[in-house]
């Protein structure tokens, strides 16, 4: 089963390469909507039977093997995230295809299978090949389709992460030489990485960290985003926003945490101020922003720098408020990107000062748009409350002697997150009408619809979630 | 009739759903819908009094589910009644109902019909979780839900700019004021590992927590409530709310939402009992805004915006009851405040109806003749507010002022002040009735020939809220005017179960006050009212509408210029930074730090593509060069 989650979008994106322009898309949606299905199964074996594992050798000269294992609700939860984007994505645009639509599908599948490798993967090298196996085809997405300086933009999107991900391998290798029976196996390096000095740790924290950093991205590590966001097609920024992001993330729970917990202890101070510092920065800047996607990249830098803190705030509270704030980020920012991408669609526009007035002639437009942005500002009974809430518990009750400052300053966070995402709203649905803008089709309201219930449902009653991350700490923080 | 609580909240919201998503189907019945929800959760709330009524015991929860259910954290979805959540109950649904009914021929007209009374009811909805909650979490999924439906309220109209700009400054203020709440949640949940209403108490009481750390709680929850409840340094948005319809500046901005500090604070009595400091800063405060706000409403020449303010400077008086530790007090001017500001809200909606929307009182007068109705109603609520007995705002101030005389080294000055502003109160109240309905008619003559009564839908909630302003007072008849009569003090022995020992200090004999102090009290109070109607009678029986203010009144007219103040030392200046930061430390500096380690990097290869030169000669001098090097470190480090 867990290779099916791999192979069906691999085997397939190759295939798409190849279709004609029209089927491609069909079977692009129907190969995401199997996997979907495969995802759905997995969940419920999880929940009745608990891990499921499938180890084969893969370079035993090395110690490498090709081990996939679900272990933890947190995989489960990004697994389905993964899983539940691709189609909503084709979904929400299927009436508008790209150009050269088959080389487009193909890509996005291929991306699928990387990222559903990077979170199932429990053998460093082949965590690091899905790792960079996300990223290729997430690089051509990126420079083929999107606005005029994508090319320099996208470069230095993937120099950046890919310089972040040599320094990352070099950590592996490094880690790799001192196993005591030279593996790539998670356990071998959780057994390696806690025997070597905390001297060797601290050096090894920076080299993974930073590499994870700029994935998610945390202060002061961000600035490829907002660029790479406001250029890049709308489809391909969903998946950067609301899966790619969380790779970071996953890789600090699943990797950095177990394998370097001393070193995780002596520079958490550090990270969680840098994070913290995120927040309040990233908030300020999403004020004043006039490009939509430049905004809620902001917006999302905040809300990145907020799960970060509370990682580090070495709390298992605050911790298990990441996890469920991981998936609920990214049901709430994909919800955000659709209707950025409804707007660009019909208003061909990306600046905040160009719309305004939808509200008349759009009402469900409206009605989701406040919706969704209230769930971004973490409203009560929306999915984004909960998360939020434990999380800041977490971090408020960090071992740490700035746990106070901390706190109020990331809650700082609470209050400019309402004026930035209001003004949004104020001026993209509010005002006198201006344009005979069409509220949505029948796929953009099944989309959103969809969504709308999701955030209300695990707002409401977010015990599903809570369950996963929390019948499996002990995985969890292993 | 407990065990149907559920059905308190469940009905506002099966209406909010029914006419959101039918709002175009439905027509006009949705109002009718969605009055028909409150009705049946006033039903309810009514049964639940009684229930109450008798009984003397603790609370009732009800079990909804688990909403927080992790391993180091438990937080139930649970619903908690006791006689405090009883009281609310009622005024919630009761008022509501009556604004429900108001709302249907005031926003008749409205294309928003539908929308409207969905908002209204996801209102009801919101507010009844905030008092039924059986815990801080469940209490404020309500709080931001009654700011949430503030917001939409005030923005209703969203086609003006400086409605949703005001409904945005509500939203914002109001998020200042939670994230007070939100580290109050921290730090009880970090020290008592529960949220629970009925475990704190006793945690609490017996915990060997510093006195230091309770007040920390009692202070950052004290902000919520400012921000809510409109107080200093957070009140400029509620004057600003009064953009919305004005059945919702009567039900959110007067009657309930803005009430849920005083609620929040009165269910934290077993808190702020502990911490009198505390205490002393929101006495201080309460009094530092009814003073103000007074101030403020004396010069205002929009009838709403007096309205508002003096709802302000009336919470003010609520919070001054709390800064005593007068728990029963607040609650007691909580109802009565809640009849006769419904009333006047209403009886401005009826007056700005009957002018075609104009709210400027200087273009209304003598409005009395055609609007009979109105004009009796209005004046009721005035003469309640204003504390003349035995109309009901007069016992519910005398019972705070009693209570702030009697209290602490400095009781006496802080009476001096409170009366000041209840004289205030007396004034600017009658400044209104006599510029607005005395006097000669001031509008255009289109309006003239519009003038007309409100339909009965609209006059019949006045007359029965204005029956409720007169007879409001009789549920906290003061001991030394009903021992006599055989009345008790009724509100007092329903909220006694409510309020943990010692703070139910409230007989004037407890006070320390003979019965004759107390008599002598109330007299100067009845006098200070009637010198302010006086004032005003005197000032306004001849009205002159284009008198420029001037000196100290100008200050007031401009409202003390806090919102200036408050755009110029916090706004501009942090719009500022972020443009700076945008600019210069994102582009210039962490991103050019970026882009110039990658520019470095090309300079660099760019330099060093040169040392392959492919001259044979060059390669063999440079390698006779690095074995000299290799040669001296050798020796250097051996030498070591």
């Amino acid at each position: 089963m867990l290779i099916l989650l791999i192979l069906i979008p691999l085997c397939l994106g190759i295939l798409t390469f190849f279709l004609p322009e029209k089927i491609a898309s069909i079977i692009a949606l129907a190969g995401n909507c199997i996997t979907l299905v495969v995802a759905g199964l997995l969940y419920s074996a999880y929940s009745h039977e608990g891990s499921y594992v499938l180890n084969q050798p893969w370079i035993p000269t090395l110690g490498a093997s090709f081990h996939l294992e679900v272990s933890s609700g947190l995989q489960i939860l990004m697994l389905i995230l993964t899983a539940l984007t691709f189609p909503l994505i084709a979904l929400v645009s299927w009436s508008k295809q790209p150009d050269q639509s088959n080389r487009f599908h193909a890509l996005m599948l291929l991306t699928q299978a990387g990222l559903m490798g990077v979170f199932l993967a429990k053998d460093a090298l082949l965590f690091y090949m899905f790792w960079e196996l996300a990223l290729i085809p997430v690089y051509f997405l990126c420079s083929m389709y999107g606005g005029e300086r994508r090319i320099s933009v996208t470069f230095k999107f993937f120099v950046y992460t890919f310089a972040g991900s040599l320094l990352l391998l070099s950590a592996i290798l490094y880690i790799y030489v001192h196993t005591p029976v030279r593996s790539f196996a998670l356990n071998d390096f959780v057994a390696a990485g806690r025997s070597l000095p905390l001297a060797q740790q601290k050096v090894l924290f920076w080299l993974m960290f930073t590499a994870f950093a700029i994935k998610m991205p945390v202060f002061p590590f961000h600035t490829w985003q907002p660029d790479t966001y406001e250029q890049t097609n709308t489809r391909v920024t969903v998946v950067l926003s609301a899966v790619m992001v969380k790779m970071g993330l996953f890789a600090v729970i699943q990797w950095l945490m177990p394998v370097l917990p001393e070193a995780c202890d002596y520079w958490k101070n550090v990270v969680m101020i840098l994070s913290v510092t995120g927040i309040v920065y990233a908030s300020m800047l999403a004020m004043v922003q006039t490009n939509i996607k430049r905004l809620i990249a902001y917006s999302s830098i905040a809300h990145i720098g907020l799960m970060c803190a509370a990682l580090f705030s070495q709390q298992n509270l605050g911790q298990q408020g990441v996890a469920i704030q991981m998936f609920n980020h990214g049901i709430n920012i994909m919800g955000l990107w659709f209707l950025v991408y409804m707007v660009e669609s019909r208003l061909n526009t990306q600046k905040l000062n160009e719309m305004g007035g939808v509200a008349k002639t759009a009402p469900w437009f409206t009605i989701f748009l406040v919706l969704v942005s209230l769930a971004n500002i973490a409203l009560p009974l929306t999915n984004g409350f909960v998360g939020e809430f434990v999380m800041f518990n977490g971090l408020f009750n960090a071992q740490t002697p700035y746990r106070f400052g901390l706190t109020i300053f990331a809650g700082l966070g609470v209050i400019l997150s309402a004026v930035y995402t209001l003004t949004m709203i104020q001026k993209v649905a509010y005002g006198e009408q201006k344009f005979d803008f069409k509220d949505l089709n029948m796929q953009e309201f099944i989309v959103m619809g969809l969504l709308a219930a999701l955030i209300l449902w695990l707002g409401f009653n977010p015990s599903i979630l809570m369950d996963l991350v929390s019948l499996n700490q002990h995985a969890f923080l292993k | 009739m407990l065990n149907l609580i559920w059905l308190v909240p469940l009905l506002p919201l099966l209406g909010f759903l029914t006419t959101g998503l039918f709002r175009n189907q439905l027509g006009k019945s949705a109002g009718w819908i969605a009055s028909a929800a409150v009705f049946g959760s006033f039903i309810i709330s009514c049964g639940i009094f009684n229930e109450l009524r008798g009984s003397a015991s603790e609370g009732f929860t009800y079990h909804v589910l688990d909403f927080i259910r992790l391993d180091s954290m438990h937080i139930p979805f649970n619903f908690y009644v006791d006689h405090l959540t009883s009281i609310f109950l009622l005024t919630v649904t009761g008022i509501g109902f009556l604004i429900h009914l108001y709302s249907i021929a005031y926003m008749s007209h409205d294309e928003g019909f539908g929308k409207f009374f969905s908002y209204l009811n996801l209102f009801i909805f919101s507010m009844l979780l905030l008092v039924l909650g059986s815990n801080y979490l469940i209490m404020f999924i309500g709080w931001e839900g009654v700011g949430l439906c503030s917001y939409l309220l005030i923005g209703f109209w969203y086609t003006n700019h400086d409605y949703t700009n005001a409904a945005k400054k509500a939203f914002v203020m109001n998020r200042i004021g939670d994230l007070g709440f939100l580290l109050g949640m921290f730090l009880i949940f970090s020290k008592f590992g529960t949220l629970e209403f009925t475990q704190l108490p006793e945690l609490i009481a017996t915990s060997s927590v510093s006195n230091s750390y309770l007040a920390a709680i009692g202070l950052c929850l004290f902000i919520g409530a400012t921000g809510k409840s409109a107080q200093i340094p957070l009140f400029t948005w509620l004057p600003d709310a009064m953009a919305g319809p004005t059945p919702v500046s009567a039900l959110i901005h007067a009657a309930t939402m803005v009430t849920a500090g005083i609620f929040m604070i009165t269910r934290s009595n077993f808190l702020y009992s502990l911490i009198p400091d505390i205490q002393h800063i929101i006495l201080i405060v309460g009094l530092l805004t009814a003073l103000i706000a007074a101030t403020i409403a004396t010069q205002q020449n929009d009838i709403k915006k007096v309205l508002a303010y003096s709802t302000v400077s009336q919470l003010g008086f609520m919070f001054m009851a709390l800064g005593v530790g007068a728990y029963t007090a607040a609650v007691f001017h909580v109802i009565t405040h809640a009849f006769f500001k419904a009333l006047l809200f209403l009886g401005s909606g009826s007056v700005i109806h009957a002018m075609s929307g104009e709210q400027d009182i200087r273009k209304m007068g003598g409005l009395k003749k055609d609007l009979k109705i109105t004009y009796f109603t209005f004046a009721i609520g005035c003469i309640a507010i204003a504390g003349i007995p035995p109309l009901s705002g007069f016992f519910s101030k005398d019972e705070i002022m009693m209570h702030v005389y009697s209290s602490g080294t400095y009781g006496k000055i802080y009476w001096v002040f409170g009366m000041l502003a209840a004289l205030m109160t007396a004034y600017y109240m009658f400044r209104l009735l006599l510029i607005t309905f005395f006097g000669s008619f001031r509008g255009t003559e289109h309006q003239k020939e519009h003038l007309h009564e409100s339909p009965a839908l609209m006059t019949m909630p006045l007359m029965l809220l204005a029956l409720l302003s007169v007879i409001g007072g009789y549920i906290g008849i003061p001991a030394v005017l009903g021992h006599n009569l055989g009345i008790h003090h009724a509100l007092e022995e329903f909220l006694e179960p409510v309020l943990v020992k010692g703070n139910t200090l409230h007989h004037a004999s407890e006070l320390g006050l003979s019965h004759s102090q107390e008599l002598v009290l109330m007299a100067l109070a009845v006098l200070i009212a009637l010198i302010g109607i006086g004032l005003a009678y005197n000032a306004f029986k001849k009205y002159n509408p284009s008198k420029q203010s001037s000196g100290i009144a100008r200050v007031f007219e401009d409202k003390w210029y806090f919102d200036e103040a408050y755009d110029r030392t916090m706004v501009k200046p942090l719009f500022h930074v972020s443009e700076l930061n945008n600019e210069y430390t994102e582009k210039k500096g962490i991103d050019g730090l970026v882009n110039g380690i990658g520019k470095w990097i090309q300079y660099s290869s760019q330099k060093l593509k040169g040392l392959q030169s492919g001259l044979v000669g060059f390669y063999i001098f440079l390698m006779v060069i690095g074995m000299i090097l290799l040669f001296v470190s050798q020796l250097w480090f051996n030498k070591i």
